[in-house]
C-alpha cells in the first residue's frame, strides 16, 4: 500500500528513526520534522508531473531481477568501497588509509556524540528544500545509517570508488554520503551499481575556497531496479565541482542535483547522458542550480537517446540571486527519439534577479537526421554503424564533461556496447 | 561501366515526375559530363544512382557492370565502387572528420572481405593524400565539414573520393560556389584520380568546370531526358549560346 501524502502528517511524524548519537538524533529529527511538513509527493507536486513517484515511496519496493554485477572502472586505479543492497562490506572493500582522504562510514559516525559531520550532515539538504521541496532526500536524511563520509584534505591522488552491488531481489538501500573538501584540495568520486531493488541516495558535497570535486557516475545492468537519487552542493569561492552520470538502464530513475554557487568565480558543471529502451524505462534529471555569488559560471548539459516507448524527463533550473552579477549560467537538454513511442519531457526555466549576467538555455527533440545518415551510408558506412556514429555524436557534448580522458573512453565504450546490444 | 536505360523516376511524396526515360551509358575509364539548365533532373539522377530516399523509380534500369544498383542499399553501392560528389556536403557535428573516414574506408573494405587498414597505415595515406588538397591536419579533427568554406566541403569531398578509390565517381555541381583557385584546386584532385578503371560522371550547369576536366563525351540533359550528346565541343557551344538553341532544336 502506498503511504497517503499530505493527511499523513502525523504518521510521517511519528516516522520511527535510527539508534544514533546525539548529533545524530537532532539532524534525523530534524528531517524526520521536515517531511512531515513537506509530505510525500505526489502526482499534483508541480515537479512530480511527468514522473509517478508510486514507486518510490510504496511501503516495500517492487522486487527487481538482480543484473550481472558491473565492472566499470575496473581498470581504474581506484580507492573501492563496497556496500551490498545497500550495506558496507568492509571485506570486499580497499584499506581505507589514504593519503590527503579520511574517510568513515556514516554507521560509526552517528554513533558519536559530537562530530564534525554534523556541520553538513543534512545542512546542505536543509538548504535545498527551498524553494522546492524534496521530501524523499529528507526521508532519506531521517532514515539512513549507511553511507560513506570523506574528507578531502589534498589533491587525493586516486579516485574513491563507490559500488553498490546487489544480491536481494527486493533490498531496499538508503544510503547517505558527506563529502568536504577542504580548501585547495581535490577529489575524485566515482559511483556505479544498481544497488538494491530500490535505492536512495543523497549526498551532500561541500567543495571549500579553492578546491575540486569531480563525479562520475554509471547508472547501469539492472533494468528493474528504482532509484531516487539526490545531490546537494555547494561551491565557495573559486571552487569547481563537476558531476557526469550515465544512465543505461532500470525501471525508474530520479536523479535530483541541487547546486549552490555560494562564492565568487565558482564552477559547476553537471552533465548526464542517458540511453532508454523500452516503454518500462522511466529516466527523470530534476537540476535546480543557484547562483549566490559574483562571477560565477553553470552549465547543464544533459542529452537523451530513447527508443520503444522509454520516457526521459529533464527539468532544469538556473536561479540568479539578486547581487550575482557576472554570471554564465548555460543550459540545455535535448533528445533523440529514435521512433514515435519514445517521450521526452522538458521544462527548462530561468529566474534571474541580477542585470548584468548570461544566460542561456535550450531544449529540442528530434529523430536521427536522415540527410546526415545518407551521406554516412554514400560513403559506405552501413546503416547501423551510421545510426550509432550519430547517436554517440548527439551524446557528446554531455561526454565532453568528464574531465579524465579514460574514463570518459571507457564509458562511451559502454554505450558503444548498449547501441551495439539495443538497435 | 555504367548503364542507365529508359530510367524513369518521380517523387515519393508527390505526382511529380522527373526523370522521363534517361539512356546514358558511361564506358571504363572515360569521363562525362553532363550539362542542363536547372530543374532538368541531373540532380535527381545523382541521388537516384546513390540510392536516396524520397524518389520512385517507375521504369527502367541502372547497373554498374551488369550489377542493378536500383536493387542495392546505399551502402552496398558504396562499397560495389560507386561515389557520389555531393552537391551540399552535408556537416556533421559530434562526428571527426578523421573517424568518418576510417570507418568508411574500413566499412567498405570489410564489405568487399579485405582487411581493413590499421591506425597507422590509414593515417599515413590520408595526411598524403589530404596534403595534395591542401587539407591540413586541423581539418581532418574536425567534425565532419563543420565550420568548413564552400571550398573545404568540396576539397573534404575529393579527399573522401581519394581515399575510398571508387571506380565509378559521380560529381554533382562540384563547382557550385567556388571560385576559380578552389575550382582549379578540386579539378586537379579529380585530375589526379583519372584513370583506365576509374570512369566519371560529371555533372554542371556551367562550362568552366570542364576547362579543367576535359570530359570525353558530353551529354545535354533537359526535362528528365538526354536530348543530345556529343564531344567536348557540345559544352563550348553551350557556353557561347545557351541552352536556348539547344531546347528549341529538340522541342
Amino acid at each position: 500500500m502506498a503511504l497517503a501524502k499530505r493527511t499523513t502528517d502525523p504518521a510521517l511524524a511519528a516516522l520511527e528513526l535510527p539508534q544514533g548519537g546525539a548529533w545524530a538524533s537532532e539532524a534525523r529529527q530534524a528531517a524526520r520534522a521536515r517531511l512531515a511538513e513537506m509530505g510525500l509527493p505526489g502526482r499534483r507536486d508541480e515537479y512530480w508531473r511527468y514522473t509517478d513517484p508510486t514507486t518510490l515511496i510504496s511501503t516495500d519496493p517492487t522486487p527487481a531481477k538482480v543484473g550481472e554485477a558491473d565492472d566499470i572502472f575496473a581498470g581504474t586505479n581506484a580507492l573501492r568501497l563496497v556496500f551490498v543492497d545497500g550495506v558496507f562490506d568492509a571485506d570486499a572493500s580497499d584499506g581505507l588509509d589514504e593519503s590527503g582522504v579520511e574517510i568513515l562510514q556514516l554507521a560509526d559516525v552517528t554513533a558519536k556524540d559530537i562530530h564534525w559531520v554534523k556541520e553538513f550532515y543534512g545542512v546542505l539538504e536543509a538548504a535545498g528544500q527551498v524553494p522546492v521541496a524534496r521530501p524523499l532526500a529528507a526521508l532519506n536524511t531521517a532514515t539512513a545509517t549507511q553511507g560513506a563520509v570523506i574528507r578531502a584534505t589534498g589533491k587525493v591522488s586516486r579516485p574513491v570508488h563507490l559500488i553498490y552491488l546487489r544480491r536481494d531481489e527486493t533490498a531496499e538501500a538508503v544510503m547517505h554520503h558527506v563529502v568536504r573538501i577542504e580548501p585547495g584540495a581535490d577529489l575524485t568520486l566515482l559511483e556505479s551499481g544498481a544497488g538494491a531493488a530500490r535505492l536512495s541516495t543523497v549526498m551532500e558535497v561541500d567543495v571549500a575556497e579553492g578546491a575540486a570535486f569531480h563525479h562520475v557516475r554509471l547508472q547501469g545492468r539492472d533494468h528493474e531496479r528504482r532509484a531516487a537519487t539526490h545531490c546537494f552542493a555547494r561551491v565557495a569561492a573559486d571552487a569547481r565541482f563537476k558531476s557526469f552520470t550515465l544512465t543505461l538502464n532500470g525501471a525508474m530513475t530520479r536523479n535530483e542535483t541541487v547546486l549552490t554557487l555560494k562564492g565568487d568565480g565558482g564552477v559547476a558543471h553537471v552533465a548526464g547522458a542517458v540511453v532508454g529502451d523500452g516503454d518500462d524505462f522511466h529516466q527523470d534529471d530534476t537540476v535546480f542550480v543557484t547562483h549566490d555569488a559574483v562571477g560565477c559560471e553553470s552549465r547543464q548539459v544533459f542529452k537523451k537517446v530513447l527508443r520503444n516507448g522509454a520516457t526521459g524527463v529533464f527539468q532544469g533550473k538556473i536561479l540568479v540571486k539578486p547581487g550575482a552579477q557576472k554570471t554564465d549560467g548555460y543550459q540545455i537538454s535535448q533528445s533523440l527519439l529514435l521512433d514515435d513511442d519514445s517521450r521526452f519531457l522538458a521544462k527548462p526555466e530561468l529566474e534571474i534577479y541580477a542585470d548584468d549576467v548570461a544566460c542561456s538555455h535550450g531544449s529540442t527533440s528530434g529523430a536521427i537526421d536522415d540527410t546526415a545518415l545518407f551521406y554516412l551510408r554514400s560513403r559506405g558506412v552501413p546503416e547501423r554503424t551510421a545510426t550509432m556514429l550519430l547517436t554517440l555524436a548527439f551524446l557528446a557534448e554531455s561526454l565532453a564533461e568528464i574531465d579524465d580522458p579514460a574514463l570518459a573512453e571507457e564509458l562511451r565504450d559502454r554505450l558503444e556496447g548498449w547501441l551495439a546490444r539495443h538497435h | 561501366m555504367l548503364e542507365i536505360k529508359g530510367l524513369k523516376v518521380k517523387l515519393e511524396e508527390e505526382d511529380k515526375q522527373i526523370l522521363k526515360g534517361v539512356d546514358l551509358t558511361v564506358e571504363t575509364g572515360k569521363v562525362h559530363a553532363i550539362m542542363g539548365p536547372n530543374g532538368s533532373g541531373k540532380s535527381t539522377l545523382s541521388y537516384v544512382l546513390s540510392g536516396r530516399d524520397g524518389y520512385e523509380v517507375t521504369g527502367g534500369t541502372a547497373t554498374m557492370d551488369g550489377v542493378d544498383l536500383l536493387a542495392l542499399e546505399p551502402e552496398e553501392r558504396a562499397a560495389a565502387g560507386l561515389f557520389l560528389a555531393f552537391q551540399y556536403p552535408v556537416e556533421i557535428p559530434g562526428v571527426g572528420n578523421m573517424t568518418f573516414l576510417r570507418t568508411a574506408v574500413n566499412a567498405q573494405r570489410k564489405a568487399r572481405g579485405e582487411a581493413e587498414l590499421s591506425a597507422g597505415d590509414f593515417l599515413k595515406v590520408v595526411r598524403e593524400r589530404a596534403k595534395a588538397l591542401k587539407i591540413d591536419a586541423d581539418m581532418l579533427k574536425r567534425p565532419v565539414n563543420v565550420g568548413f568554406s564552400g571550398g573545404e566541403k568540396k576539397r573534404n569531398e575529393i579527399l573522401q573520393m581519394a581515399m575510398l578509390e571508387p571506380r565509378m565517381c559521380i560529381l554533382d555541381e562540384t563547382d557550385s560556389g567556388l571560385d576559380v583557385d578552389a575550382m582549379k584546386l578540386v579539378a586537379d584532385g579529380v585530375n589526379a584520380l583519372r584513370a583506365e578503371g576509374r570512369s566519371f560522371l560529371v555533372i554542371t550547369h556551367y562550362q568552366r568546370l570542364l576547362d579543367h576536366i576535359t570530359p570525353d563525351v558530353v551529354h545535354i540533359m533537359a526535362d528528365g531526358r538526354i536530348i543530345r550528346t556529343g564531344g567536348p565541343d557540345l559544352a563550348l557551344e553551350v557556353e557561347k549560346n545557351g541552352y536556348a538553341d539547344i531546347l528549341a532544336e529538340t522541342a
